[in-house]
């Protein structure tokens, strides 16, 4: 099962400041930690909302509503995220306490989320049905 | 902390520690074996005390510094062992967690070592899976077991027998070099890609797909491309689980029956997993020699990955592909795998020159693909009886439930099209 774990945003990050000297090597042997027990899929960091754009539906069937950044709300916003592919919750949890304080100043905070995926190929017929279900109706406007 | 959640903690610790774990003992204690008990009985210790004490900071420090104490303990009360006792000293014995944590980090060698002693030629392949299994992959008896469709004794047994042989073989745990490490990956690969392709189909039964076993070898090759990164056919192999993973979720239909690759959904295909495929069949091709056969398969999945619709599949440079596929690792599957791709890129009929020539091939006797891709061939040249039987002869070749439906499915389609004048025709199916 894969699972991300999500960097909140900080108003370091925010602003633009990079990580110190140290931060980046902690998290660099971490990586190496992730990929040497072959359970790293993906992990990259995102530049400050300030070029972030977003787009919203504040009427349903309306018009997109086009913002730029910088967005409020830090707490709400991602700074970066790290996939990875484990056999349980606990060791996504176990992996997520091992990573560096992702900010070190007080304001890290790390969460930590199930990925939706069929490829971690259930064999329950009723599970198999359900995603059947969920392709056909994806796969639906496509054929017309 | 619940007991019960305590020891899912604790799991999950050991499915994190206990590669790392066994290969430093084993590395220290020169047993393999010897090695793994210490590691279990560390864990033991864990799962006694610490649903009382919470999970330590540095869980992996602790197991390690316990087990070492163990080690201690045992081989001072065992006078037997006085030859790994001596060289235990030697190793200097008294460690703090301290000395644990400065430690970690450099694992890479000790890893390779424990990789390259649980496939070791010595041991046949069925232990070398199993032992693999069990020590760098941390299952246990029961799911390797529940894996493998075998009753756990068997397992059991299997993994005992394989750590005896081991101990008795005297196998040095260390890394060659040159040829003979080349030999030894490849002993390495072979384990690895055999458990891959007993996860992703399986020879009999009523399931198609054994998902735990293809992750776990896909985990394995993850691992050994970081110890062992200057070895092409490492990344060779990596990239073609990543893409052959790709395409997990579009290869089963809803009551479990089997859709071709043709046939698939591409938009459902993990573009993630290809996209890791595609990266480490480039950092075989940059090491600068000739590709492998795992590379070139994977260099053949590559071609499928990359084409939007299967219409705009290369099959011209698959068949290429295929004729250095069939200089570096000849044999009659791969001759039968370019007669399909020769068949997509130049007619069905030069395809089915290739595949008679097969007929007699001894060793796709008992080969149920064999008449499957005539019969394809046969159906879309129009000569439907022909296919029909063809299919026929493959579904009773096949011990697959999900398998043998799809040949029978396909022989019926061509009874139904018998009628009609579709020589010289190019099916509408692939």
């Amino acid at each position: 099962m894969r699972f991300m774990m999500i960097v909140k945003g900080t108003t370091d990050s925010e602003a633009g400041v990079m990580p110190s000297e140290e931060l980046v090597a902690a998290m660099q042997r971490y990586n190496e930690e992730l990929a040497k027990a072959g359970v790293l899929v993906a992990a990259d960091g995102l530049h400050p909302t300030s070029g972030g754009i977003r787009i919203s539906y504040p009427e349903p069937g309306g018009k997109p509503k086009i913002t730029d950044g910088p967005f409020t709300e830090a707490k709400e916003i991602i700074a970066g995220f790290t996939m990875i592919e484990v056999k349980s919750k606990e060791e996504a949890v176990e992996w997520a306490l091992r990573m560096p304080d992702p900010h070190g100043y007080g304001q890290g905070q790390i969460e930590l989320r199930q990925i939706f995926d069929m490829t971690d190929l259930t064999q329950d017929p009723e599970m198999l049905a359900k995603e059947q279900a969920l392709r056909e109706r994806l796969e639906g406007p496509r054929r017309t | 902390m619940s007991d019960r959640a305590a020891h899912r903690a604790i799991d999950a610790v050991w499915r994190i520690e206990s590669a790392k774990l066994i290969a430093r003992l084993a590395t220290m204690v020169r047993d393999v074996g010897l090695a793994e008990d210490l590691a279990q009985d560390a864990l033991l210790i864990a799962l006694e005390r610490w649903p009382e004490t919470g999970i330590p900071d540095n869980p992996g420090a602790w197991l390690m510094t316990t087990a070492k104490r163990r080690a201690i303990d045992l081989l001072r009360r065992n006078k037997l062992r006085d030859r790994k006792y001596e060289e235990y000293g030697r190793a200097s014995p008294l460690y703090t967690e301290d000395d644990v944590e400065k430690e970690s980090g450099e694992i890479g060698d000790e890893l390779l070592r424990l990789i390259f002693a649980t496939c070791h030629p010595s041991l046949s392949q069925e232990a070398r899976v199993a032992l693999t299994l069990r020590l760098l992959g941390g299952l246990t008896t029961d799911e390797i077991a529940h894996a493998y469709l075998v009753p756990e004794p068997t397992v059991a047994q299997r993994i005992v027998r394989a750590k005896k042989t081991l101990g008795a073989a005297r196998v040095k745990l260390d890394v060659p070099e040159g040829a003979e490490l080349e030999e030894r990956i490849s002993s390495v690969l072979e384990v690895v890609y055999l458990m891959y392709n007993e996860g992703y189909s399986a020879t009999a039964g009523g399931s198609w797909i054994r998902a735990p076993l293809c992750q776990e070898a896909l985990r394995l090759g993850r691992m050994l491309a970081e110890v062992a990164p200057r070895e092409p056919e490492v990344h060779g192999l990596v990239a073609l689980m990543e893409i052959q993973s790709s395409r997990f979720k579009t290869r089963i239909g809803l009551s479990g029956e089997p859709i071709l690759l043709m046939d698939q959904n591409r938009a459902l295909w993990d573009h993630l997993l290809i996209r890791r495929g595609l990266a480490a069949l480039e950092r075989a091709r940059s090491l600068g020699r000739p590709l492998g056969p795992y590379a070139l398969q994977a260099a053949i999945a590559a071609c499928h990955a990359q084409a939007p619709t299967p219409g705009d599949t290369d099959w011209a440079r698959i068949a290429a592909l295929y004729e250095a596929l069939s200089r570096a690792a000849p044999s009659p599957v791969v001759e039968l795998n370019r007669a399909v791709a020769i068949a997509m890129a130049f007619g069905s009929a030069i395809g089915l020159q290739i595949v008679d020539r097969l007929a007699d091939e001894p060793a796709l006797k008992g080969y149920y693909l064999l008449p499957s891709v005539r019969g394809d061939l046969l159906a879309k040249l129009g000569r439907m009886e022909e296919a029909r039987a063809a299919f026929e002869r493959a579904a009773s070749m096949t011990q697959n439930l999900p398998e043998q439906a799809l040949m029978r499915r396909r022989a019926a389609e061509c009874a139904e099209r018998r009628g009609e004048d579709t020589n010289g025709v190019p099916g509408a199916r692939v």
